[in-house]
């Protein structure tokens, strides 16, 4: 058993009908879905469905309508039982616990946040949060305590007396958010969380949520329709098909570079793949000085090796100090320290999870390499225009144009600011 | 009619002595049952007149202003005050009080009943599949025709006209407790499970408190349903209005019918106005 693994779902059936049995041979001579359903009147919503969610993921579950991807993050939990295969929680088969036994997995490692939110109408947003935690017969107090925290945590503080219809959908689903964060379960079920939301709302619903993940590490299962969602916010993305099979499991890049059949790469066909592609996965090993230990004829020798015409310097932490230009180096030859010739305040840098695409307008404007950081300041990697560039114009029409525009900027770039992301 | 109905069994068949059979039944092997239900409602109607008609009637009057202030707002209130003192000019007061009690004791014996019958048959087709026509049967028999086994098996007076009271304004309160939990949302009663609420739970702090607001507006219907029912047990001497009424037909004295009518009238406008009051407080928080 692996110890990475939280969830883990095998030879996974769910099937809708009166008799669900007689569907199983006609599945195994390979019938579509439509012929099943006339000739015994089942529903197949899941075909053998193999997947595991490790510790800490975000795992999307990504298909369109009737590829039984809601049916699947219910059997997660047993809302819906389904009709053969397993489903471990954390090692344990939920489909052999009782229904005590299954409560208890309810209240302390699963909770679930809803399409349409799911709060009760006649509490507050408070009493909403709360009720996870009341169902759990959890002491008052401490159920204040807890729900008031996961209110801070989705920015509601202030909220708690207000009513849900009071509120708009995206501070409603913060609710949503918060009640099943209150319960700090291992695992978040997300079902269309952010479907019904208006798309800039959505848009910025998702990066919150990664700012979340970012402090929580939960093991998150985003079910959604949306590709551009799936391919923004999961580490690891199922793709499902019509007919409820599993067509591929992989990363964002591997859905996009290697999708497994036609089916995803008709699916994959229309994405935008700069928003995909982040910095770090362009991004060129920078080599950078070392302050104090090298001097300008370090630089010098380093930016002739590389051909480059400027160089990152760091500290011993590889905390990104500034940037030494070569013609700086040039004049500072005699001199035992970068001391004098370091920009400190000339560097753009990025994160590593920016994606290509809100590189772009930077690249233009920048005169120097970017510098990818974390957010210690470390310096991970460089990327160069010419880097973004060719990114973008992988499937760019505006290829063209982006040239010139590159043409035009290079005979007297503006001299860059410093913006922090 | 024999003509049209070849089949001889059809033709011996008589769903009066049916009735008359079943009837018989009941009241030779249940009277110890029904004499028990009989002294409860007896007991629980003398509780309520107590408290309506002990005190003077101003207090009354004072306490009934003060809900409907509370509750429905100050037009409900300056109508009850009005309505209420004609009541008093018009001699009706006791009367009226007796009406009351007599209202109170068969809707809370009903509600009593119907909740759990409604929500039993929101959470079971089978019993829905049964409740459901014995509602038909209980609201479209003529509600006179309640009063003939009611008389049967607890006499002349107060008990039989509760009885039938209860029992012809129940099913708006048992279906609409069964309409109202079914309509909750899907998703908010996945959600109750989700976070592993025992089907209890789900009932007590998810379910019913979603469906108050359908519960509320089938008790309204109770309430008034048991005000016409109550009026019409003046016949068999259930007491209050329902008897001046009955006198007034009887006696041809219109003044009388008048009276007691408006007084019918008033109390049936107080109670409607605050009870819908009451469901559109629970509506509007949300």
């Amino acid at each position: 058993m692996n110890e990475d693994v939280v969830i883990e779902a095998r030879g996974l059936y769910k099937i809708f009908g009166a008799d669900p049995r007689k569907a199983f041979p006609l599945l195994e001579e390979g019938l579509s879905k439509e012929d099943i359903l006339e000739k015994t009147g089942c529903v197949v919503a899941i075909n053998d469905a193999n997947f595991e969610v490790r510790r800490g993921e975000m795992f999307v579950v990504m298909g369109l309508s009737g590829s039984g991807k809601s049916t699947v993050i219910r059997c997660l939990n047993r809302l819906i039982d389904p009709t053969r295969g397993q489903v471990l929680i954390a090692g344990e088969d939920i489909m052999k616990m009782s229904d005590e036994e299954l409560r208890a997995v309810r209240r302390q490692k699963l909770s679930m946040v809803f399409q349409h939110f799911g709060l009760l109408p006649q509490r507050t947003v408070l009493g909403n949060v709360e009720f996870g935690l009341e169902i759990s017969d959890v002491s008052a107090d401490e159920r204040r305590r807890k729900a008031q925290e996961a209110l801070e945590l989705v920015g509601l503080a202030g909220y708690e007396a207000s009513m849900p219809s009071e509120l708009s959908g995206g501070m409603q689903q913060r609710v949503g958010l918060a009640r099943a964060l209150a319960n700090d379960p291992e695992v978040l079920l997300m079902d269309e969380a952010f479907s019904a939301l208006d798309p800039l709302i959505r848009t910025q619903m998702q990066d919150e949520l990664l700012a979340l993940q970012e402090k929580m590490h939960k093991t998150v299962v985003f079910i959604t329709h949306d590709l551009d969602e799936a391919l923004k916010i999961g580490d690891r993305i199922v793709i499902m098909g019509p007919g409820g099979t599993i067509r591929q499991i992989g990363t964002p890049e591997e859905i996009l570079t290697e999708p497994a059949d036609d089916y995803v790469e008709a699916f994959v066909e229309n994405v935008d793949r700069t928003k995909v592609i982040t910095a770090s996965s362009i991004m060129r090993k920078a080599d950078p000085l070392v302050i104090p230990k090298d001097g300008p004829s370090v630089a010098l020798r380093r930016m002739e090796k590389s051909g480059a015409a400027t160089v990152f310097v760091t500290d011993h932490d590889r905390v990104l100090q500034g940037i030494v230009k070569i013609d700086d180096a040039v004049k500072a030859r005699k001199e035992k320290s970068l001391e004098k010739i370091l920009l400190e305040d000339e560097v753009y840098t990025v994160w590593p999870e920016t994606p290509v695409n809100e590189l772009l307008g930077r690249a233009m404007t920048c005169r120097y390499p970017m510098a990818v950081v974390d957010r210690e300041g470390r310096l991970l990697g460089l990327l160069e225009r010419s880097t973004i560039l060719a990114e973008v114009a992988v499937d760019s029409d505006q290829v063209q144009s982006l040239s010139d525009l590159q043409d035009e900027l290079s005979d007297d770039g503006p001299v860059s600011e410093e913006v922090r992301p | 009619m024999s003509a049209l109905l070849p089949l001889a069994f059809l033709d011996a068949m008589d769903v009066g002595d049916f009735f008359e059979v079943v009837i018989a039944w009941l009241e030779t092997n249940l009277e110890p049952f029904f004499d028990g239900l009989g002294a409860f409602i007896d007991w629980t109607l003398t509780g309520i007149e107590a408290a309506l008609m002990w005190p003077h009637w101003a207090v009354v009057i004072v306490v009934m202003v003060a809900i409907a202030w509370r509750t429905a707002g100050w037009r409900i209130a300056v109508f009850s005050v009005f309505g209420l003192l004609l009541i008093v000019q018009m001699n009706m007061w006791d009367e009226s009080m007796e009406t009351l009690a007599l209202i109170g004791t068969s809707v809370i014996i009903a509600l009593v009943v119907a909740i759990p019958l409604g929500i039993w048959s929101s959470k079971s087709e089978g019993a829905e599949s049964i409740i459901r026509p014995l509602l038909d049967f209980m609201q479209t028999l003529p509600a006179f025709v309640y009063l003939i086994p009611a008389v049967l098996f607890f006499q002349l007076g107060k008990v039989p006209g509760v009885v039938a009271t209860l029992i012809f304004s129940m099913p708006p309160t048992v279906r609409l407790t069964n309409l109202g939990i079914r309509q909750v949302p899907k998703e908010i009663k996945e959600a109750s499970l989700s976070f592993g609420a025992t089907p209890r739970q789900t009932l007590v702090k998810v379910e019913l408190p979603v469906a108050l607001p359908t519960i509320l507006a089938g008790m309204n219907q109770t309430i008034m349903l048991a005000l016409s029912m109550v009026v019409i047990a003046g016949l068999i001497g259930a007491g209050g209005l329902g008897n001046q009424v009955v006198k007034g037909i009887t006696q041809l004295n219109i003044g009388l019918g008048f009276e007691s009518g408006i007084a019918i009238v008033i109390l049936a406008i107080y109670l409607d106005r605050v009870t819908q009051a009451l469901g559109a407080a629970t509506q509007r928080q949300r």
